[in-house]
């Protein structure tokens, strides 16, 4: 009864591996095709599209002289990124009034069960006279990240991408890299994560979601790769109701925001005297601050769901 | 002063432990087993055993582990400093510093495992290491010491193994065991050479390492951003502390032993009075360290350091703090200037005192840092602002103690405390015995 199962379990995979390779083949030959006729081609139909330059003029283009240069796979590293990206994100304090959907949605997409949400909203006042307001605060993906310097097995790591990630895996958890760094970002799992089916259905690897995670090793917001890998947004900007979050690349010059609306990067950030947190350590921050003035919210609104004491809901 | 050689060896060789020194044994053991059912649970559960938490991300095994770096300094110092010298007073006293030296490197190294969440991953430190980080500087450099340490503490027993051998020809198991390990030591010129030679280089050669042990571990809490660690001085002020308390240890350690064994006639009050006045002199640097770092910061007063300071002389951890400064440094220093205060007696309460200080002084450089981040600790539970040690933590931690402790009994049972051979070539007592016990 074994055997037989066997053997059809073999058949199916010998077939599937054989359309695979056919595909493969077909795809190849396609290619092929294009790059003889390619030329000749683009020029007799002057099919255009339009996009933006880096100066912000918009320009006609033909398709032809496109190249697609985000599709990640093949060739994908986790631990290079996606190749010539650059991510940054843009977090607008004037429009912050603490709903925490950014928590919640972060913490249940993340399986995220414990204290150690990897978003934290701040209640923040610089100093007495001035007004207090919200600081989403998530890991700041440094371009000099402090704590993938202190990192003995090379278990964190910086992509070219821009993002810094964790290797589950690798983490030996001595928590030098959470005494490291300066913007609290960092959590442990001080116990067993208990993150159910869900989480442990995934092979893991460290750019999806960190998930499952790992008892004692370190944890923290991965500026979700496996959503942009989606072509989407990460969880945190989609999620917030008032447009807070904007997330893009640098080398677009660009950022979109929850509700999908793009701005360019170094408008915004100039207009708006955009700035990054605890500029004067050199860590080089890819997360921009706007400041939290001519406010479209009201800050008492935020204080209903403010708990000092305790994470939000966990999924 | 006049013993004969046969009274010399008898006096020095390693004896078999009684009543008392068995109960000491089990008294070890027992704390061990329940440090070890600790750390059982601790495999099991995970670090959520102890009191720390995201904040509050180290704890007293890292203090622990500060505190036993810093007492294994103190081989390099009775050892090759003073040997380097041209001292020659502090022969009695260097086995026992060795000693010391080799049980605290051991458990430091030991302890930071204890720390680490995934012990069953260490291999990583050596299959995947990144030179930049100041922890595999501090694996490189610990088991460096460790070795030379090793052989500082070996070399010179090799001669006193072969008077061991001899000793104890009516156990031969022992004795064969002691002859081994004595090497084919003859005692001829070229194998004197050797030896000189060699302990010589040792001597050298572990001052820089010994140095470099504790200036790490004083950069894994520089090389971060953090209030209270973010400083220039942490170097050599750890070295300042780590001479004070390995000193303050031989102290305690030398006088208990020289009471148990009856070693009156070998440690006496001029060695007492001597160590005395070089913990006055240790303690004494460690304080102008100690001014330069509580002192600078509060003069500026940045708003972090400010916060970091407020706790320490004023807020949550004052008593902890002005208990180890003056009674680990002001006080012992007040005591041990006058002559009498260098008595036997006084100066063993002292430097147990001293000891103790030393502690929870590198628990009051850990701990209080971490629960003043820069950014505000909001949306945690409450119970994670603030640090104390579960009771688990706490039989771990004592369990490490008893554990170097024992280390120490178990060579104390097997070495001679005092350098036979040495102590013998100083006083120009000849083996008389040389003919007719071959």
């Amino acid at each position: 009864m074994k055997k037989e199962n066997d053997n059809e379990q073999e058949s199916r995979r010998s077939f599937v591996e054989q359309g695979l390779k056919a595909g493969l083949l077909t795809l190849a030959g396609g290619a092929l095709l294009a790059k003889v006729f390619g030329k000749s081609e683009s020029k007799e139909s002057e099919e255009t599209i339009e996009l933006m330059s880096t100066d912000g003029t918009l320009m006609q283009v033909p398709t032809s002289a496109v190249e697609h240069t985000h599709e990640t796979k093949p060739g994908y590293d986790p631990r290079e990124g996606f190749p010539n990206r650059k991510f940054v994100m843009v977090v607008d304090l004037a429009k912050c009034r603490n709903a925490r959907k950014c928590q919640s949605s972060c913490n249940k997409n993340h399986y995220i069960t414990g204290e150690n949400a990897w978003i934290k909203i701040y209640k923040m006042q610089d100093n007495e006279k001035s007004a207090p307001y919200w600081q989403p605060t998530l890991c700041q993906h440094c371009d000099e990240p402090a704590c993938v310097k202190v990192c003995p097995v090379d278990a964190t790591f910086k992509r070219r991408d821009g993002i810094v990630l964790i290797d589950n895996n690798r983490c030996i958890g001595c928590r030098f890299c959470m005494a490291a760094c300066p913007y609290s970002v960092r959590v442990f799992n001080w116990s067993e994560p208990w993150q159910g089916e869900m989480a442990e259905q995934s092979e893991y690897t460290p750019d999806y979601a960190g998930v499952p995670s790992q008892k004692g090793t370190v944890d923290k917001c991965d500026f979700c790769p496996h959503m942009i890998d989606k072509g989407e947004l990460p969880h945190c900007v989609s999620a917030c109701p008032n447009d807070v979050f904007s997330f893009g690349d640098m080398y677009e010059d660009s950022v979109t925001n929850g509700s999908g609306q793009s701005s360019k990067l170094s408008k915004l950030l100039k207009d708006r005297a955009g700035y990054r947190l605890m500029e004067n350590l050199g860590t080089q921050p890819s997360v921009y601050y706007l400041p939290p003035s001519d406010r479209v919210v009201d800050f008492e609104e935020g204080l209903k769901n403010y708990t000092e004491f305790k994470s939000v809901d966990k999924p | 002063m006049s013993t004969t050689y046969d009274q010399l060896v008898k006096d020095l060789a390693p004896k078999k432990f009684g009543w008392k020194g068995n109960t000491w044994m089990i008294f070890l053991i027992v704390i061990i087993l329940v440090g070890l059912y600790s750390y059982i649970q601790q495999l099991r559960h995970g670090l959520s055993i102890t009191g720390m938490r995201d904040y509050a991300l180290w704890g007293i095994y890292i203090s622990n582990f500060v505190f036993f770096v810093a007492v294994s300094l103190v081989g390099s110092l009775i050892t090759a400093i003073l040997r380097l010298s041209n001292v020659h007073w502090n022969t009695p006293l260097t086995r026992i510093a060795e000693i010391i030296a080799v049980a605290a490197i051991i458990m430091a190294g030991l302890t930071i495992i204890i720390d680490m969440g995934r012990p069953d991953r260490m291999l990583n430190l050596f299959t995947h290491p990144r030179l930049q980080s100041p922890i595999i500087w501090d694996v490189i450099v610990i088991s460096t010491y460790l070795v030379i340490s090793l052989m500082l503490l070996y070399f010179p027993l090799l001669p006193d193994f072969r008077i061991l051998s001899k000793y104890f020809q009516k156990n031969a198991r022992l004795s064969k065991w002691y002859g081994r390990l004595s090497l084919n030591w003859t005692g001829n010129d070229k194998q004197r050479r050797i030896y000189s030679h060699s302990i010589q280089a040792l001597s050298i050669l572990i001052i820089p390492v010994a140095f470099a042990i504790h200036t790490v571990t004083a950069w894994l809490f520089e090389t971060t951003y953090r209030p209270g660690w973010d400083s220039t001085n942490f170097g050599p002020y750890f070295i300042a502390g780590a001479f004070v308390a390995g000193t303050s240890a031989v102290i305690v350690i030398m006088y208990v032993l020289c009471k148990v064994y009856q070693l009156e006639n070998y440690i006496t009050d001029y060695h007492c009075d001597k160590m005395g006045k070089i913990l006055v002199l240790l303690c004494l640097v460690y304080l102008y360290f100690n001014l330069n770092e509580y002192m600078m910061p509060t003069y500026k007063s940045t708003e972090e350091e400010a916060t970091h300071l407020r706790s320490l002389f004023t807020g949550q951890y004052a008593r902890l703090f002005w208990t180890a400064i003056i009674g680990g440094l002001v006080l012992p220093v007040i005591v041990l200037v006058f002559p009498q205060g260098r008595k036997p007696v006084p100066l063993f309460i002292v430097s147990l005192a001293v000891v103790l200080g030393a502690w929870w002084k590198r628990y009051i450089i850990v701990i209080p840092t971490l629960s003043h981040p820069f950014l505000p600790i909001q949306g945690v539970p409450e119970s994670w602002r603030h640090y104390s040690a579960t009771w688990m933590e706490w039989s771990i931690t004592f369990a490490t103690l008893a554990n170097a402790l024992l280390i120490i009994t178990l060579l104390v049972r097997f070495l001679p405390i005092i350098p036979i051979h040495e102590t013998a070539e100083e006083r120009n007592i000849v083996e008389s015995s040389l003919t007719n016990s071959i």
